[in-house]
């Protein structure tokens, strides 16, 4: 179906959507998390469903597919009324959610996870042959060259991704929602990732698509629904629809300005704030010689797996490394431990808060302070932990129902917020943000670039480890790019561009460029 | 927001679980038999739990750092068999001396045998249960080797005079091994919700990660714990030894199934990530009544008490499961 039929089709009244919700509302705790919120899908369409977070999109996609069950409103199947009272009555019926956290079992291999609870027999024994053959021939439908027989724990985190959208479709859908698909891909397998959507589109099943990334969205949309607050906003065909207008229509307010300023370029000063020479990270880093100058933003560009967070892991003694030697302001840094790290003023914010960064079932304040809390006398300093945590919220615009709340009850960009200001409370000179804002809303994509760009300016230096590269260019004086463990590539002022990082990213068409 | 009302702690069902089931026993106890609530037999079953209570302190923060330890039974039987032939070896320079001595070897012995279990599984990456499983071993047949199989005693019976009070004794109506247990609560309590190293431990137990990523030495705090769990072994064989003033192989058999259970009792998770130092002491005396109330009923028989308390751990796994699922 082309763009345009499927736009007359949806602009009736619903007829002929598969799946549809008409006023759904939904609150927690008294909460209204979405109200009066309609939209369908119609089969080959896809339909993006774009807002800030908390805006109420994942809220939405779980009470259409039976996660959630709405207090107000109907969902309609095939134009009649159903209730899912559970995921697994929805994907009898052929809905499916590809959820945005990773839910593998680590220990299996690719294939087990696959077809886990629907295990192919032969007899009473499983047909492990043809298990990983049609393993095999789904993820290389998605791009994804993962060993059927590998265990999930070797995988990295986008052939994960890979495994469990291959997961999900490996029984045919009608409807298939994808939350934040994207979010970890580099953008070779998002290219992947969009051929198999097209074959699904083609194939007649009807999409939901949340996503932050907002050209992803002008690509592939059929149609665009906006929330804001738990409401629509608007729902149109994508056509005509630009970047700029999608943002607007989300944050409502001009988000002309994503990027602030950089901080002037650093001049060149007696000694860099951080030399590595030769840093070797067995398995990941072959060999990185690189420096960062005082108030610089570093950006480290490439694909995932290509050793960037395993580089900086190894350098502050998180796994095991060999350098020749890494100088901070001038002075040797001996012994590679987090510890000496923090004394030598070089923090690393992990790109993974839930499983690295955060202690979910911990207030806020425990969060704060973890590294080094507050002591009076021996014991806790309760007051200057309030005081620092309420500083924090109002420096780092952190948003929290209530103080007493827990790390996990936050929104992705809050958590990322909490992160960052648990990391200034030591006063690092030297800050290393592993994938600033991956699963963040663009108004606080915003608001984090202009932390890190004040931060730079403030004199700390910073090195950003994005796979978003308009990130980098946007925000960084100078760009690095890794592939398989080698850094190939330094980027400067104009030359910092999307085909530059994405030809040394991947090594495709090097020659020719 | 109300400036002060963030800071007020809040109270989870399940940090009331402990008191209600001790109070539910009381309550059966006393419907059993009326002789149940009688001072002397409250003070003996107060009393009696207070091995397990105090051993349970330490448990807490082991398990709370996401750790186990299950040598607490045969390393009390050895550190008590090791204080008293010091004690006795020593009685001649003095009974002061010896006392000394002996409280001494149980406290350091109890710490030390902490510090190798915290080492081997700290700098050696085995897993807590296999470490504490071998050592296990390894602290009875030492216990059995130095009784030759036998049993170890005080002596002369005059030192055992001297040491009846620890057990047996009162301070205005209280037995001593309870007011040591409670004191030794209320440091503990501080120590693990009002301090750095407290914080630590949780944050260890909660995801060791993210501590890892917070540059918060995990090594040190987890063997740190482990050494208190020894020092506490230590406590509590002070408090043992004196009751019959000696020591066999099979002395403090099971007591790691019975600290366990405290700790389980008293809402900390056994994966770790929380610690209630007060919900351990109302488990071990959740215990003791249990034990209390066979013997002076006759329901079940009491050589079943090891069975119903083998139960009453898995019970209270169920439980913390539901209330955590709600």
């Amino acid at each position: 179906m082309s763009r345009g039929q499927a736009a007359r089709v949806a602009l009736g009244t619903g007829a002929g959507a598969v799946l549809a919700a008409d006023g759904l509302g939904k609150s927690y705790v008294g909460v209204p998390v979405l109200s009066e919120v309609s939209l369908s899908v119609h089969p080959g369409e896809l339909r993006a469903v774009l807002g800030e977070n908390g805006a109420g999109k994942s809220t939405l996609m779980k009470l259409l597919s039976g996660h959630l069950q709405p207090d107000h409103g109907r969902v309609l199947l095939d134009g009649e009324p159903v209730r899912f009272a559970n995921p697994m009555q929805a994907e009898a019926l052929g809905i499916v959610l590809v959820h945005q956290e990773q839910l593998l079992a680590e220990q299996l291999t690719v294939a087990e996870n696959l077809f886990l609870g629907r295990e192919l027999r032969r007899g009473l024994l499983l047909d492990r042959t043809r298990m990983h053959a049609l393993a095999a021939e789904r993820l290389e439908a998605l791009g994804c060259h993962a060993d059927p027989a590998a265990a999930v724990a070797r995988l990295s985190i986008a052939e994960r991704q890979m495994v469990q959208i291959a997961r999900a479709l490996l029984v045919p859908r009608r409807v298939v929602i994808l939350d934040e698909p994207t979010a970890v891909l580099t953008p070779h397998e998002v290219e992947a990732l969009f051929r198999a959507v097209l074959a699904l589109k083609q194939a007649g099943v009807a999409l939901l698509y949340i996503s932050h990334r907002l050209a992803e969205v002008a690509m592939i949309a059929d149609h665009v629904t906006v929330l804001r607050d738990g409401r629509l906003v608007v729902s149109r065909p994508a056509l005509g629809l630009g970047e700029l207008e999608m943002a607007r229509l989300m944050v409502g307010r001009d988000m002309s300005t994503l990027f602030p300023p950089k901080p002037p370029a650093p001049v060149t000063p007696e000694a860099p704030a951080l030399q590595v020479r030769r840093a070797r990270v067995p398995g990941h880093v072959v060999e990185a010689s690189f420096s960062l100058q005082r108030t610089e933003i570093l950006g480290f560009g490439g694909l995932v797996g290509a050793g960037r967070t395993e580089l900086f892991e190894g350098l502050i003694g998180l796994r095991p490394a060999q350098v020749e030697q890494v100088m901070v302001h001038g002075e040797t840094l001996a012994h590679r431990s987090p510890r000496a790290a923090l004394r030598a003023g070089i923090a690393y914010l992990t790109e993974d808060r839930k499983g690295r960064g955060l202690l979910l079932r911990q207030p806020l304040a425990t969060n704060l302070t973890l590294v080094a809390p507050f002591q009076r006398f021996g014991l806790l300093d309760a007051a200057r932990e309030h005081a620092a945590m309420g500083q924090a919220r109002h420096d780092f615009d952190i948003r929290a129902g209530r103080f007493s709340a827990l790390a996990g009850q936050l929104s992705g960009g809050n958590q990322q917020k909490l992160m960052l200001a648990k990391t200034m409370l030591s006063h690092p000179r030297i800050l290393v943000i592993d994938e600033p804002t991956r699963g963040i809303d663009i108004g606080t994509k915003a608001q984090i670039y202009r932390f890190i760009a004040a931060l730079a300016a403030s004199g700390t230096s910073i090195v950003v480890i994005s796979s978003e590269m308009q990130e980098l260019i946007g925000l960084c004086h100078r760009v690095l790019v890794m592939r398989h463990g080698h850094i190939v590539a330094e980027l400067e002022g104009d030359a910092m561009t999307e085909d530059a990082i994405v030809v040394h990213a991947t090594g495709v068409g090097e020659r020719a460029a | 927001m109300p400036a002060r009302g963030w800071r007020l702690p809040r109270i989870e069902p399940a940090s009331l679980a402990p008191f209600a089931a001790l109070a539910f026993l009381v309550v059966i106890g006393t419907l059993l038999n009326a002789r149940f609530l009688a001072p002397d037999n409250i003070a003996n079953v107060v009393t009696r739990a207070s091995f397990i209570a105090v051993i349970g302190i330490g448990a807490t923060f082991v398990i709370a750092a996401g750790g186990l330890d299950l040598s607490v039974g045969s390393m009390s039987a050895f550190i008590g068999g090791s204080a008293i032939l010091l004690a006795n070896a020593s009685a001649a320079h003095g009974f002061d001396a010896a006392l000394a001595v002996g409280a001494l070897v149980a406290i350091g012995g109890g710490a030390l045998c902490g510090l190798a279990n915290g080492l081997v599984i700290t700098v050696g990456r085995l897993e807590a249960f296999i470490v504490t499983l071998g050592s296990m071993g390894i602290f009875r047949a030492l216990t059995t080797y130095l009784a030759q199989g036998g049993s170890l005693s005080l002596t002369p019976d005059d030192l055992q005079d001297l040491v009846r009070p620890v057990y047996f004794g009162t301070v205005l109506g209280v037995p001593v091994p309870v007011l040591v247990f409670v004191a030794l609560g209320a440091v503990a309590w501080v120590l693990l919700n009002r301090t750095p190293f407290g914080r630590h431990v949780v944050a260890i137990g909660a995801n060791e990660e993210v501590a890892r990523f917070s540059s918060v030495a995990i090594g040190r705090v987890r063997t740190i714990t482990y050494v208190i769990q020894g020092a506490c072994v230590g406590i509590a064989t002070i408090l043992y030894v004196p009751r019959l003033s000696s020591v066999t192989p099979t002395s403090g058999l099971l007591w790691e199934l019975q600290a366990i259970t405290a700790v389980v009792i008293g809402g900390t998770s056994l994966r770790g990530g929380n610690g209630r130092i007060w919900g351990t002491i109302a488990g071990a005396l959740v215990l003791e009544s249990v034990a209390n109330i066979m013997v002076l009923s006759n329901i079940v028989s009491e050589y079943l008490i090891g069975a119903v308390q083998g139960a009453i751990i898995i019970v209270a796994m169920l439980v913390q499961r539901s209330l955590r699922r709600n």
